[in-house]
Parts: C-alpha cells; structure tokens; sequence
C-alpha cells in the first residue's frame, strides 16, 4: 500500500510537468490546427534559461529561497514567451496561408535548429542546476517519502492551471481566444486581432514550456540540450489523449501518462513502460477518436 | 611486400630532414580516432581524446614513429548509434588510416568493430569492457579489462568490503555495457552466496528514476548496484536519497566522470565505483602522466584519459616493435603484448585480444574521488 501510495506520488509530480507541456501543445493545435513540435525545445530552453538566469538572480536575491525561486520562474517564463513569439513571428506567420504540412516540415525544422543550436551554444555535456529551492527536510508519512520538490511540482502546476483557465475563460483576451479557435474568419470579420490572439496564444504556451523546464530541471537537476526531446513527445502524446485542442484535456492526458508509466516501471517490465504508455494511448483513442474530453468534429461537406 | 614496405620506411626516415617535397600523404603515419565528443557521454569522449591527444603529442616530440610524424585523425560520433560506423568507414576508407582508435561506449565499439575486422584495419577500444566487442575478430583489440572481471570485482567487494547479503541492481538495458557488468555481478553474488532481491532496469536518457527506486526500496536491499554511466547515476544517487534511501550504491567505470559529482551532490557520499586507475597511485608513470596531462589540459585525468593515452602508446609500441605500417603486422605486434607499462597498469594481452590488468576501487568522499583498494586479475 505504501510503494502504492509512492508510486502515485512519483507518477503525478512527473505527469503534471507532462501536463504543463501538453496545454502549449494544445493551445496552439486548438487556434492554429496544427502541431507545434518545437515546442519540446521551448521547455528545454526554459531550463536553460534558469540555469543562466539564478547566478545572476542570486546577487539580489540569495539563493536558494522561495522569493528567489519564484524570481528565476517568472524571469525564464518571461523569456521563452517572448521567444515563442518571436519563433512564430519568424518562422510560422509567413507560412500561415500555405499548405497544414509545410507548417509542420517547418516547426520540425525549428526543433532541430533550437537543438542543435542549443548544443552549439550550451555545450553539449548535461549541466548541473543549481539548488534554487531550499532543500526542505524530507518528510515521512508512515513510511511515505514526500519530497519538497514533488509536492511544489503538484503545487505549481495546480496554480498555472488555474491562472491558464482564469485567463482562456473570464478575460477579454481569452474570450478572442476561444473565438479564434472557433471561427478564425469570422472572429477577424468580428474585431479580433487575430495576429495578436496567435501571437499571445504562442506566448502563454511558451510561458508555460519554461515553467515545466523549470520544474523538470529542480526535480531533475541534470540539463542538456537534447532533453526536450522525449518530454515533448509524451505531452504530446497526453495531448492527443485527453482530447488535442481541449485544454483540460491536456492536463488530463499529461497526469494518465505520468501514472501508468511510472507504475509500470515500478514493476519488472519497466523497459515496456513507454510501449504500455503508448498502448494506452492507442486504446483510449480506438474507443474514443477524439481523445478522452475532445469534441466530436463534424466534417462539413 | 614486407622487405618493400620496410625500405620504403627507411628511405623516408632517412630523408626526412633533407627532402620537404616528399608528399604530405606518406611522411605521416595516420592513426584514426573515433569518439563521443558531444552528447550525452561527452565528457567520456573528450577525456579519452585528450588522452590520445597528448599520447601522439609526446610520440612526436620524440621522433614520431618509423620516423615520421603521427597524425591524429578525430571523428566525433556525437554519443548516437549509427554515427560511429559512419565516421569509421569514413576514416578507414577516405582517410586511409592505419589503424583506429575507439570508443569507451561498448555499443558503439560493437558498432565499428565489424568495419575494422573486414578491411584488416587493427582497432585498439580504450574503454569498452563488453566482452564482445574483441569477440568480433583477430583484429580488435582493447587496453581495459572486460566486464566479466569487472563484475566479478565488485560482487567481490560487496562480500568482502561491505559485507551484503541482500543486493538490489538497477540497471540501464539500452547499454550492453551496463547488462554485461550487471549479468557477471549477479552471477558473482549468488556464487558467494548473496540474493539479488530486486532487479529494475531504466532507459539511458531517462531522468525520472522514482518509479524503479520505490520498488528497490519496498525490498529494503542492504545496498544497490548501479552500473550505469554518471550522468543517470548521478541522479540516480539523487532521488534515491530523496526517497529516503541510505544503502550504499555502487557501479563501474562507467560512474568516473567530472560531471558525476556536481550532478549528484552530496547524495553520492560513500558510494563506491570499480575503475582502470587512479591520480593517487604513485607510480613515477602515473605521477608523470598526471603532470604532463595537467599542464596540456589543465585539468585531472580520469581513467579514460588515461586509457585513451594507453591505447595510442601501445599501438605505437606495437608499430615500433614491427616497424612497418601494415594492418597484419601491427595486428601481430599487438597480440604479443606482454607486460606493457601502460598509466592504468601492466598490460598483457590474452588469446582473446583482452587486456589482463588490475582494477582500482574508489569512493566517493567529500566530492572526491578516495582511493579504496586495488584488485588484481
């Protein structure tokens, strides 16, 4: 029951940085209808971002510390959203009227180049991140190992979520969002600045890529330029499971990912853990095409 | 050919001062090297190129071979399957060298092994310690000892130094390395009489090891095996400490890297690694290795470093020995290696092309490297 209870902890800490990635994922599939797969580098840029970022953070405010913590997050956050503005602006906008395939050969592209770039200027050897949390005593609940930095993972993810929901569902910006996302035409026929909406959609996606970088790098203080990769495809896959274009979806399909892998690698097939992952994936889309809260698109003729 | 090749040999070395429009092509003797100077096993590789590096530095400072100058011909295979047949290939074919020299990564040594043995190119593996990899063919050689020995060692060391009865072993199955040191571990354990009461495997790359570690801990070990590669073990030693795990945890060569420490932290505090060879040892060799690798790098040598350095020096021993430059000779000149002084030890190679040398256990102490003990063959 313990290991149970562990494993649960383990899974959910994993799976919410999956679900922060995931609703860029989504967000951008749900305005543009299309898949954004630079967007496993963004995360990783965000991690780099922080690691550059807290030396710099530390001369005003010491490190580690809550106020200094949150400094390093906002900052990072700050930065990737304007560089997923600018990645969009430079690489996106002058396709937009072309071909759905050219734009994704595209946002490939930027993958690699983000990458290989990231190689270029980072090196290529994994980097130590600093401690920018401070090392809570390890608490023990009755044989539970609850670890500080898990349960600020869960924490933040939950505050991100809720600001991400406050933001689509009760502000002006957010209600142009979701027109967008409806009808771009008639949006635009409406009022809306869409260039804006998109560029703003980039953004808050970015922002919060760079949150999960942040949160992955505390959890797991070793970063590369390559560890975008695998953290991408699963949210993405935790995407497409909880319904692509539905943002608790999203969140949704990143926390069953997190579970049932962590789960099957507690057991002695650990090396199927992506394959069971990926089967549950196949599964819940044979009997649900849309993903698990995704609408059912009717194909008009 | 042998007589042709040897005259030829001479009259370069004889002209070597005089006559500058000897082409660039033949006045050089070309040894090629392939390692992992990016990705994830980069410092491996740039440790063990350095090695190498300095090896045919001092080579040509001091005559260079058979009279004519070495030159170090570097390909990077970027830590990815595939790449290191592609830049052997490129090296044996487009470069023309005469013999190879590569990688720590046993499974990327398998890799080029094969090109080597079919184009009669001889290949010394500074670090791989799969077994396999000079199972291959007559012309592949290393200057490390295998995993078998490896294995053996620290299932030793878990007996007799830190007295385990039950062993946890958490292995990488992406790595033949890490399954052959984990195959010959476990076999050594239940020889003497220990159980192997939980065994999990991860993916090298993975960072997330909670899952493993829980259900290692739900078996309560006495301690846990890692032979992994530093940069998951560091995190490794990491979240098992998170959760509240304090059996020692130990592991091969594949832990001593510069980046295991800043990665892991304080939770690598006594923990163990088996390994080739250490700064602490005193042999004036060793201590001159040390001086002449500090002064070029500014840095310490670890022990691919010093295997990357033994590996090109007992190519050049072997080179000098046949004086010629033909794949089949050096090959010769190699299999009958004995006692060669190399920085890691004494080396002789075997019937199988292994090298039969002793091994060196460290702990982790205060972010240092602390020699242990030495274990012979």
């Amino acid at each position: 029951m313990t290991e149970f209870l562990q494993q649960l902890i383990n899974g959910l800490a994993f799976g919410s940085i999956l679900a922060l990635i995931a609703l860029g994922y989504t967000m951008v599939y749900g305005i543009l209808r299309f898949i954004n797969f630079a967007h496993g580098d963004i995360f990783m840029l965000g991690a780099f971002a922080g690691f550059y970022l807290a030396p710099k953070i530390a001369v005003v405010i010491p490190l580690p510390s809550i106020a200094g913590a949150i400094a390093v997050l906002f900052l990072a956050m700050l930065i990737c959203a304007a560089l997923g503005v600018v990645i969009e602006r430079l690489a996106y906008r002058p396709l937009r009227k072309r071909p759905k395939l050219t734009v994704l050969i595209t946002a490939i592209g930027v993958s690699l180049f983000l990458e290989y770039a990231g190689q270029f200027c980072f090196g290529a050897a994994p980097k130590r991140f600093p401690d920018i949390l401070p090392g809570l005593p390890i608490t023990k609940i009755g044989g539970l190992s609850l670890n500080s930095n898990q349960l600020i993972v869960l924490a933040v993810t939950l505050i991100l979520l809720l600001a991400l929901r406050f933001i689509v569902m009760k502000t002006r910006i957010g209600t142009a969002m979701r027109a967008v996302s409806f009808n771009p035409e008639a949006a635009a026929l409406m009022g809306v600045n869409t260039d804006i909406i998109i560029s703003f959609t980039f953004a808050l996606g970015s922002a919060l890529a760079a949150a999960a970088g942040i949160l992955w790098a505390v959890n797991y203080p070793s970063i590369d330029p390559l560890m975008g990769i695998l953290p991408g495809l699963k949210a993405f896959v935790a995407a497409v499971l909880g319904g692509i274009g539905n943002l608790p979806g999203a969140a949704l399909g990143g926390l069953i990912i997190g579970v049932v892998e962590t789960f099957v690698k507690g057991t002695r097939w650990s090396t199927c853990a992506d394959a069971i992952a990926f089967a549950v994936l196949i599964l819940i889309l044979l009997v649900k095409p849309s993903g698990l809260l995704g609408k059912k698109e009717i194909e008009k003729v | 050919m042998f007589a042709a090749a040897l005259a030829t040999a001479g009259f370069l070395s004889g002209c070597n001062q005089s006559s500058s429009s000897a082409s660039a092509e033949s006045d050089r003797v070309k040894i090629g090297e392939f390692a992992s100077l990016t990705g994830s096993e980069a410092t491996f590789g740039q440790s063990s190129h350095h090695g190498t590096q300095l090896a045919v530095d001092e080579l040509n400072a001091s005559g260079g071979l058979l009279g004519k100058k070495v030159q170090l011909l570097t390909e990077d295979d970027q830590s990815q399957a595939g790449q290191s047949a592609t830049v052997v290939r490129k090296l044996i074919s487009s470069d023309g060298v005469v013999a190879v020299l590569g990688e720590v990564a046993s499974s990327r040594s398998l890799e080029a092994a094969p090109i080597c043995q079919q184009n009669k190119i001889p290949m010394i593996s500074p670090a791989s310690t799969n077994p396999k990899v000079t199972e291959t063919g007559d012309y592949i050689f290393r200057v490390c000892f295998i995993d078998p020995f490896q294995g053996t060692v620290m299932a030793n060391f878990a007996h007799k130094t830190l007295k385990l009865q039950n062993v946890a072993v958490l292995k990488d199955v992406k790595s033949d390395y890490s399954l052959g040191l984990a195959k010959f571990f476990k076999e050594g354990v239940l020889a003497y009489g220990g159980k192997i009461i939980a065994e999990e495997n991860y993916s090298g790359g993975d960072k997330d090891f909670n899952a493993q570690l829980t259900a290692i801990k739900a078996a309560n070990p006495d301690g846990i095996f890692v032979p992994g590669y530093y940069t998951e073990v560091g995190l490794i030693a990491l979240q098992a400490k998170q959760l509240g795990i304090t059996v020692p945890i130990f592991g091969g060569d594949g832990w001593e890297s510069s980046s295991l420490v800043p990665i892991g932290g304080a939770a690598l505090e006594g923990d163990y690694f088996s390994t080739h060879f250490s700064t602490q040892d005193t042999a004036p060799a060793v201590q001159n290795f040390v001086k002449s690798y500090r002064a070029k790098f500014n840095e310490t040598p670890d022990a691919m470093a010093a295997l990357g350095y033994d590996s090109a020096m007992m190519l050049a021993d072997a080179v000098k020995k046949t004086g010629s430059t033909e794949g089949a000779k050096i090959r010769d000149a190699l299999a009958a290696e004995k006692d060669f002084a190399g920085v890691t030890g004494n080396i002789t190679m075997d019937a199988n092309r292994n090298a039969s040398k002793p091994a060196v256990i460290l702990e982790i102490k205060n972010g240092a490297f602390q020699y242990v003990e030495t274990v012979a063959p």
